[in-house]
């Protein structure tokens, strides 16, 4: 294949602007023939072709300004097989015409450029503030600091998005509550913790949590988990339970054999947890394995609380504020510290019958605090 | 030791002191005898020294330039005291083609041991014949040390050192400094090698030189108040530039604004930020920017006398340009 380039037409031509074709693809040349013309500085001045070829392509357009050297057709040789040869792009840079580049690059400072490098970070991603739009060392920074920082948070929030839409989309959930009272609980309470140290000291979260465990011995269609279309009931009694972060958020690790487990233990079980929780610090296994979760939102002061299950377990259990209610017991109206417990649990596991049974049996270990 | 003066005064303390310790120096001019100097910066010393060390000269730069390097090639150590800058061109062949160039030309023999002071820079409404900045074509040619004291300290303190250099020192003395008070400071040790950091700061590197020093603190001032905090460097040195200061504030700030006098074609501005550009383009957040006048033959009439000139607003403005984006 023969690329034809523009011939310098005199010592002082440097470049030439097209006029005029006076070949068409497919055509044959013959040696000497004019193929095109071309305006130079002086004059119009006709190209001649000294080779004998077949026009394969025409690489530039009439009217285009292109430098001496420059391919302008592509011929190819007596016998030469057109399919066998590469065809270039008609659009290939032939023009030298001032292009617009604007737009080609983002508009980003060196050292920003090269920060962005160091932190890894896509400069294409990037969103600039300086002088017409440019990025700078600082949105760099700030880019940085956004992805590694609060973008912590916006995962969890990612994460507790899907987690609950499951939840919502795949659990028929029913809900279940009742008043429980609790004024044997809290003087029982009392009691202890008067005769108890610090350490030994327990908190009314503590008699729910063990309450709820002990009844789920009694009630294991709600202690396990929704796996492959069936129910698979947990071995242990291992309860989630559910922590506020104070940098928003919830996570929801575990206590281990609540059942088996004393209240003093549990209570340094659950401070210790919380603390945890809180500050970051975790343990792989406080993450998993519960069969059940129980939340309790009474700190906030709401009465009651109605929660999303936590797939794939089958059940929460959500205790509201203990507060003073009007009472009545054998037909006179008593003022009694009460706490509306809630079971919110999946149809597909058990039934509303089921849940009732088990609420009753919390209500129940609850009125014998000294059992717990 | 520290003694507070005008920057007039110290410019003739300083005469006075080099007078006194060197036998071989003497002062040549138009008018610097027995009117006491254009700025009257040599005002007394005639009483003082006798025409043998203060010589009146003929209104001839090319005259008296010349005789100051044949001085100064047979022993002496003349101070020569060009009216202002416009005028120097007319000596512009003998310090360029003479003083800059007989070092090498001579394989080393010879030395050019002249300094030349002169008046530069407008605003006092001299139109466009007394007013020019033209420094940094002088800083262009080499064989030529550049001194552009902006301070009374540096006033005081550069001559001596400019008089012990072998080779030819220009000093320019921006004529709107003449009145300036402050603090001869340090004076008696004066480096002439090295920029100054006159006002640190972290957000933006303000690059200037004699007169418009006081306007790039002025302007510093403004924008330390609204969270913009500029490191301030007077450059002292016009040749051979202190490139080190200069990058290290750069890498410092990020930003870069050159504030000059002179015009910014083919300029002392330009080589500045080529060098930055050259030397620190990585650690640029912002293209490199200048606050020059503007490119006019300096005008007459007040209003656009200063219309023409680097002013405290419009490094401000640069300023915001420079830093838009950046979170005070």
């Amino acid at each position: 294949m023969i690329e034809f380039k523009l011939p310098s037409l005199g010592a002082d031509m440097d470049e030439g602007t097209l006029l005029e074709w006076k070949i068409h693809p497919g055509d044959k040349v013959k040696p000497g023939q004019v193929i095109a013309v071309v305006d130079t500085a002086k004059a119009a001045i006709d190209v001649e072709c000294l080779h004998e070829s077949t026009v394969l392509q025409l690489l530039v357009d009439i009217g285009t300004k292109i430098p001496v050297g420059t391919p302008i057709a592509l011929l190819l040789e007596p016998g030469e097989d057109p399919q066998s040869v590469k065809r270039t792009s008609p659009e290939a840079p032939l023009v030298i015409e001032a292009q617009d580049l604007s737009g080609s690059r983002p508009r980003i400072s060196p050292a920003a450029r090269r920060r962005a490098v160091e932190l890894g970070l896509d400069v294409d991603q990037l969103k600039g503030h300086g002088a017409q739009g440019a990025i700078t060392l600082e949105d760099v920074e700030v880019a940085a600091h956004l992805t590694h920082e609060p973008d912590h948070e916006q995962a969890m929030r990612q994460t507790i998005a899907a987690v609950m839409s499951r939840s919502k989309r795949e659990i028929p959930h029913y809900y279940l509550s009742e008043t429980i009272a609790l004024d044997k609980a809290m003087g029982w309470l009392q009691e202890h913790n008067a005769q108890s140290t610090l350490q030994e000291r327990l908190l009314p979260n503590v008699l729910l949590l063990k309450a709820v465990a002990l009844a789920l011995r009694e009630y294991p269609q709600l202690n396990g988990v929704w796996l492959n279309n069936a129910f698979e009931p947990a071995r242990e009694i291992n309860l989630g339970v559910a922590i506020n972060l104070r940098q928003g958020g919830l996570i929801a690790p575990v206590l281990h054999q609540v059942a088996d487990s004393t209240l003093t233990h549990l209570m340094s079980e659950l401070a210790s947890l919380v603390e945890r929780a809180r500050s970051g610090s975790l343990r792989s296994s406080e993450l998993g394995g519960a069969g059940i979760t129980v939340t309790q939102l009474g700190d906030q002061g709401v009465d009651s609380v109605l929660g999303v299950i936590y797939p794939p377990q089958v059940a929460l259990v959500g205790f509201g504020r203990i507060s003073e209610r009007p009472w009545v017991r054998e037909g006179q109206l008593c003022v009694v510290p009460t706490v509306i417990g809630s079971l919110s649990a999946d149809h597909r596991v058990s039934d509303g019958h089921y849940g009732a049974r088990f609420l009753s049996e919390v209500r129940r270990l609850l009125q014998t605090p000294q059992a717990l | 030791m520290s003694l507070s003066m005008t920057y007039r005064e110290a410019l003739r303390e300083a005469l006075r002191d080099a007078l006194q310790r060197d036998p071989r120096v003497f002062l040549m001019g138009e008018d610097v005898g027995r009117y006491g100097g254009s700025y009257a910066v040599s005002l007394g010393l005639l009483e003082a020294f006798g025409p043998e060390r203060i010589r009146d000269a003929p209104l001839s730069e090319l005259g008296f330039v010349g005789a100051g390097i044949g001085a100064a090639l047979a022993g002496m150590r003349p101070i020569v005291e060009i009216m202002t800058v416009n005028f120097s061109l007319l000596a512009l062949d003998p310090l360029m083609n003479t003083a800059a160039t007989l070092r090498h030309m001579s394989g080393g023999q010879f030395s050019v041991p002249l300094v030349v002071r002169m008046a530069t820079g407008a605003g006092r409404q001299l139109a466009a014949q007394h007013s020019h900045s033209l420094e940094g074509w002088f800083a262009h040619i080499p064989g030529l040390k550049i001194l552009t004291p902006a301070t009374v300290e540096d006033a005081r303190g550069m001559l001596w050192p400019a008089l012990l250099d072998p080779d030819p020192v220009l000093i320019f003395e921006h004529a709107q400094l003449y009145n300036l008070e402050g603090d001869a400071g340090e004076w008696a040790t004066m480096d002439i090698s090295r920029a100054k950091v006159r006002r640190a700061g972290s957000d933006l590197t303000l690059i200037t030189y004699g007169g418009s020093l006081g306007k790039a603190l002025a302007a510093a001032e403004v924008l330390a108040g609204e969270g913009i905090e500029c490191e301030v460097i007077d450059l002292r040195v016009l040749r051979p530039l202190d490139d080190a200061t200069l990058l290290a504030s750069v890498c410092k700030t990020h930003r870069a604004l050159v504030v000059d006098e002179g015009w910014c074609s083919g300029s002392l501005s330009a080589e500045i930020i080529t060098r930055i550009v050259e030397q620190g383009f990585y650690e640029l957040d912002a293209p490199p920017a200048r606050v020059c006048s503007a490119e006019v033959p300096i005008p007459y009439p007040r209003h656009l006398e200063e219309a023409a000139l680097p002013q405290v607003a419009s490094i401000i403005t640069a300023a915001h340009e420079l830093c838009q984006g950046k979170i005070p």
